[in-house]
């Protein structure tokens, strides 16, 4: 029975309930509800404005035990030893370095286990837990809405805030459910759900809402699926997503390094099994999709929103009844060079890129690695893997996944956000097109010129294998048509 | 924060939607530390095509960008504030924007109005007609005034009222510290917390 059915109160959703158990002060007229936030995570990029703003106010950080910094966004994956030769992101480093030291703020530095990806150390720490408000100065932030925390990127005013005082003002998010039912066929991952919902919804269908993920095919997906869902509910617009927590959620968290222990733990388990949305509960939308039916699934554009199934071909801007979505279609396949009614699986790609918060915790690796195993990276293709953190390189490296990539043919870098944005010298030449398990397929996201197609980490390296776009579907095709690794290395059949 | 009521100035019209926040500042710029000169890097992979509208005489020295839906979409940098105010904008029109874009606009002096999918068309028509055209965007009755043409604009009231008084945020809560410190108080004691920083167990495969 659920909680509200108990208690006699009206029925709440998740997001609600997170909501209400933050406020701060209630708004009144019009102005905001007053937040309190649990968790500032913190990276180079969007931080120093931020701790210049407190020097110049004279403002203490309020918090710094609910603080936690990283460097990600801008180090280099490759001599992680040696100064940092750009001096910009040098300096950018330093800055980050000397702020946290003045203000009393944890910073996990390059060469540290825990550094990496701010939302891939989060978790990985044990301090993103069901129920709390998680914030950093970066918009994939709604990753940590996997575990029913309600987790979303801010502006770098706002890191100032919450470094100021610990909340935020906010408006009340509306609420949207996302129910998935099925089961994903083999081949098919959390990555396929979320680029399907995004193409079905559009890069503003969420806007103003949080997303909650909802039905059989989410319950049965591991915390880092769940992970790869949320991380990408703001390529839908949306200011979150979140995943009602579950014994998946209490497994990956137990034994943790910062999750609690003993009577803390039952005490907190006790608050985790009261967040899921009651029956009756209303969502102000509902959309729904059906994993049975999903494919792999690619972009072809320079918005997320813009994908087909992988067994589909590139579409034709003038079947597009909307002039401006007419107009983005042309200009996109323009600049990704891509002829309308070309089938997918023909697109040859240059670079294949396994990382980001997207995907590039272990089981991307290992989904990966057991993909490629045996195999040799196709000609002319680079294929470029970065762990998510040094912990994840490291557990990694135990499996021995590190060697299956190298021999496969692939680069084996260190921990960060890397080719994901290209700040660091991990970047696209003009007209390369590249797969990659990341989230963002803009233009010039990846390097100046450059062309992403998003996909799968399954997708990467099957693609990675044949050197067009591909799914573990086409290799098992290639195996029953007789085919080997060496006469499909080019894609060609 | 300088207080807003009207702005008049040129006008341009940015024909596009789904203007994310990679193309208003490329990540390469956001090595700087600093919250200034970010004006270069405005639509920096655009401005290199000389038919980009910006790069067009008539619209030097403009105040107002006329763009299409989802304005600010992606990434949460408020670098992309930063370079449109550097650069000389003052507003932003467009039928939707990215929520964090908005957020972020507000607390930096930036107006993000949203217009209508037909006012846009409007607004972009008369501006290409008489390119280097100058408007009037006014917070007090959230109009956009060119010549004849009157659209009006929306913008939260709390932003809105915000903008108008010139209020810093920060200020503005810490008026509140005592329900801050009230509220802390009734925090569970197994929330999570940073410091001091807890060993990790011992690596396994599973990573526990």
């Amino acid at each position: 029975m659920s909680n509200a059915a108990i208690t006699g109160e009206r029925p709440r959703t998740l997001a609600e309930k997170v909501w209400d158990k933050h406020l701060v002060a209630r708004g009144e007229d019009g102005t905001p509800d007053l937040i309190y936030i649990d968790l500032h995570l913190v990276h180079e990029v969007t931080s120093p404005q931020a701790f210049d703003g407190l020097r110049v106010a004279g403002r203490p950080l309020r918090r710094p035990d609910l603080t936690i910094a990283t460097e990600d966004h801008n180090t280099p994956t490759l001599h992680i030893d040696r100064p940092i030769s750009d001096v910009t992101s040098r300096t950018q480093i330093e800055t980050l370095r000397r702020n946290c030291a003045e203000f009393g703020v944890r910073l996990h530095s390059l060469g540290d286990i825990e550094q990496g990806i701010v939302h891939v150390v989060g978790p990985q720490l044990g301090l993103t837990q069901p129920g709390i408000t998680v914030v950093c100065g970066d918009s994939h932030t709604s990753t940590h809405g996997a575990f029913g925390a309600m987790a979303f990127g801010i502006g770098t005013s706002e890191v100032e805030h919450v470094m100021a005082t610990q909340t935020l003002p906010l408006k009340p998010f509306k609420t949207m459910a996302i129910t998935v039912d099925g089961a994903l066929r083999p081949g098919v991952s959390a990555k396929d759900i979320i680029l399907a919902v995004i193409a079905k919804i559009g890069t503003g269908g969420g806007q103003g809402y949080v997303l909650e993920f909802r039905g059989s095919a989410i319950r049965s997906l591991s915390m880092e699926g769940r992970m790869t869902i949320c991380n990408m509910s703001i390529e839908a617009g949306a200011r979150a997503g979140m995943i009602a927590p579950d014994a998946t959620t209490y497994d990956y968290l137990e034994g943790r390094a910062h999750a609690p222990r003993g009577q803390d733990w039952v005490d907190a388990v006790a608050y985790w099994e009261t967040l899921a949305t009651d029956d009756g509960a209303v969502f102000d939308a509902e959309v729904v999709l059906d994993a049975d039916a999903l494919e792999p699934f690619v972009t072809w554009g320079t918005n997320p929103g813009q994908g087909v199934s992988l067994s589909d071909t590139v579409p034709d801007p003038s079947a597009i009844s909307d002039a401006n979505e007419r107009a983005a279609a042309e200009r996109a396949l323009e600049y990704m060079d891509l002829a309308a009614g070309t089938p997918m699986k023909q697109i040859r790609v240059d670079t294949v890129f396994l990382g980001s918060c997207t995907n590039s915790r272990v089981e991307d690796l290992r989904a990966a690695a057991e993909i490629i195993k045996g195999h040799s990276v196709a000609d002319g293709v680079r294929m470029l893997v970065v762990p998510g953190s040094a912990r994840v390189r490291i557990e990694a490296e135990a499996e021995g996944l590190d060697k299956i990539f190298t021999d496969f043919g692939a680069e084996w870098r260190f921990a960060g956000c890397s080719m994901c944005l290209g700040m660091n010298p991990d970047q696209l030449a003009p007209g390369e097109r590249c797969a990659s398990t990341s989230n963002r397929n803009f233009e010039g996201r990846q390097g100046k010129g450059g062309r992403t197609h998003l996909v799968s980490p399954l997708v990467a390296a099957a693609t990675a294998i044949r050197g067009t776009l591909s799914s573990p579907w086409d290799l098992a095709a290639d195996l029953a048509a007789g085919a080997t690794s060496n006469t499909t290395a080019n894609g060609e059949k | 924060m300088q207080k807003f009521t009207t702005v008049t100035g040129i006008a341009v019209p940015l024909r596009r939607s789904n203007v994310d926040t990679d193309q208003i500042i490329p990540a390469v710029y956001l090595k700087r530390v600093t919250k200034t000169g970010f004006e270069d890097a405005l639509f920096a992979a655009w401005r290199q095509d000389p038919d980009f509208v910006l790069n067009k005489p008539a619209y030097r020295g403009a105040r107002v960008l006329v763009a299409g839906a989802d304005f600010g979409t992606g990434s949460s940098r408020e670098h992309a504030v930063w370079a449109l105010r550097d650069y000389g904008f003052d507003v932003v029109l467009s039928p939707r924007f990215g929520d964090i874009f908005r957020g972020n606009s507000g607390k930096q002096g930036l107006l993000a109005g949203e217009i209508s999918e037909a006012d846009a068309e409007t607004l972009w028509a008369v501006l290409e007609s008489d390119p280097g055209l100058e408007l009037t965007v006014d917070l007090v009755d959230r109009t956009v005034r060119v010549g004849d043409l009157t659209v009006s604009f929306e913008i939260d009231d709390y932003t809105r009222w915000r903008l108008l008084e010139g209020l810093d945020d920060i200020g503005l809560t810490l008026r509140d510290e005592a329900r801050i410190t009230e509220f802390e108080s009734t925090r569970e004691a197994w929330l999570p917390r940073t410091l001091p920083a807890l060993s990790s167990p011992e690596l396994s495969p599973q990573g526990r």
